[in-house]
């Protein structure tokens, strides 16, 4: 396949950015998208230009690092992905390629594609946890019974990977989709019920304070997100925090 | 105050203020329907809605607010999301992942609002006049003519059609949406979107059938 690819260029977070074009030939349908990014990349070493940064890291659709916004979509035009899981066979011969960084007030951009997500671990750090004592007494988890209904949308909430494709594709960047699969993950289990009120008051909190915008319920988030997780989820959120500000 | 200065908050408040607001179209269409079927039943109630203390000193205003409200609420959201992408993505396709009317409320909004200006300048201000500022004697017998009357320029009823077919696509998202935003997303709401969407569709294009009902058959 021969492409030309568009490609965000910013040296760093102080300095503006602009689109770079460059041409690339033969590379196989079979390539993923990121290792059509190595070639790129070994082909701008050898012609002396800086290599494009570009997050990732396990590959295998996991650790939710790898987060380029291609041709207009959050990890690209496929469905229930991540970027390294896109295969080249998704484009077209002599397509051209637009790759932009994830955008958003909240995830500043660091270096060309790669931008600083750590408002969602503030955002994680200010409730999605539980509080146990570790010392080795704790309970073996499976010795309490879970409705199975309760058990298996609390998994689908927990397989969110925290990659930001929701707030990059949210044409409000709002973090909701995220946010709620945090507090949904543990609202929905017993051992997560007794901090329920305080974990989405101080996570709803501090994702207001990182500047995401409000959600609009366009429903991008859903269909972008490379886990599925659902609106539910931010139904659910939303009726925890309306019943956490009724308690006081 | 917590609550409302919350983004989940105001997500809310817009839902109830746009609940509410349906609550009020469904009246208002119920009684400009029975202009079709009456002149003396569309009469009777349109004297006993302008005449009506409780209607016209408790209703209203509550009314008039939760306009205001929904409208000065969703221009502040869309600055402040406007503000959360400080730069805007060279390729964005909006249309891959999100249906029109949900990503174009302020502009479905917009026209509604204008309509309003026109509604306003058409039916309030004149009602107002006559009741408040003239104080000219009740007569119960002139709502369905005034309506009529409204009803005889073609341009006028091209703009209302045409704002009647943005309400259809404000409420074709916001309806269902708001129960979403209030916490509402099971098997009973996904039960209900339907009668949503059947409403934001039948509700917008009756008042529209009314309109040009009355123009034709004047003409």
């Amino acid at each position: 396949m021969n492409l030309i690819l568009k490609v965000w260029r910013q040296p760093n977070s102080e300095t503006k950015g602009k689109i770079e074009t460059y041409p690339i030939s033969n590379i196989s349908p079979d390539m993923s998208f990121l290792e059509m990014m190595d070639v790129l990349n070994e082909q701008l070493m050898t012609q002396q230009i800086d290599p494009i940064a570009f997050d990732h890291d396990c590959r295998e659709g996991i650790c939710g690092m790898c987060s380029m916004f291609i041709n207009g979509e959050a990890h690209g035009p496929d469905r229930l992905v991540t970027t390294c899981q896109l295969h080249m066979r998704k484009f077209k011969d002599g397509e051209t390629i637009v790759i932009e960084p994830f955008r958003a007030k909240a995830f500043p951009v660091i270096k060309d594609l790669t931008v600083d997500r750590s408002a969602f671990d503030r955002v994680q750090h200010a409730g999605g946890f539980i509080s146990v004592n570790t010392s080795g007494n704790t309970q073996d988890a499976n010795s309490i019974p879970i409705d199975k209904h309760d058990a298996d949308n609390a998994f689908d909430a927990a397989t969110c990977i925290g990659c930001g494709a929701c707030v990059a594709t949210c044409k409000n960047a709002s973090a909701m989709l995220f946010v709620s699969a945090k507090v949904s993950q543990y609202a929905l289990l017993p051992q997560g019920k007794i901090e329920a009120s305080d974990r989405v008051m101080n996570m709803v909190k501090q994702m207001d304070e990182e500047g995401f915008g409000n959600c609009t319920n366009t429903g991008a988030c859903e269909v972008e997100c490379p886990k599925g997780i659902s609106l539910e989820n931010i139904a659910r959120m939303n009726r925890e925090y309306l019943f956490s500000n009724l308690k006081g | 105050m917590t609550l409302i200065a919350s983004s989940i908050g105001r997500k809310v408040a817009m839902a109830l203020s746009g609940l509410f607001l349906i609550v009020f179209l469904t009246q208002h269409f119920t009684i400009n329907l029975t202009s079709v079927f009456s002149k003396t039943v569309f009469n009777e109630i349109s004297h006993f809605m302008g005449n009506n203390p409780l209607v016209q000193f408790v209703l209203q205003p509550i009314l008039i607010f939760g306009v205001l409200f929904h409208f000065l609420m969703g221009f502040i959201l869309e600055i402040q999301n406007s503000k959360s992408r400080t730069i805007n993505y060279a390729s964005y396709k909006g249309s891959a992942n999100a249906p029109w009317t949900s990503r174009n409320m302020i502009l479905s909004g917009i026209v509604i609002l204008s309509f309003l200006g026109l509604h306003f300048y058409d039916f309030w201000f004149p009602e107002m006049n006559y009741k408040y500022v003239e104080v000219l004697p009740l007569n119960s017998e002139r709502y369905f003519e005034e309506m009529i009357h409204k009803f005889q320029n073609p341009i006028r009823v091209g703009i209302y059609s045409l704002s009647f077919l943005f309400l259809a696509l404000h409420l074709y998202h916001g309806f269902a949406s708001s129960f979403q935003s209030v916490g509402v997303n099971n098997k009973y709401s996904k039960a209900f979107k339907p009668f949503a969407v059947a409403f934001s569709v039948i509700v917008p294009l009756g008042f529209v059938f009314i309109a040009l009902f009355h123009y034709f058959i004047a003409f």
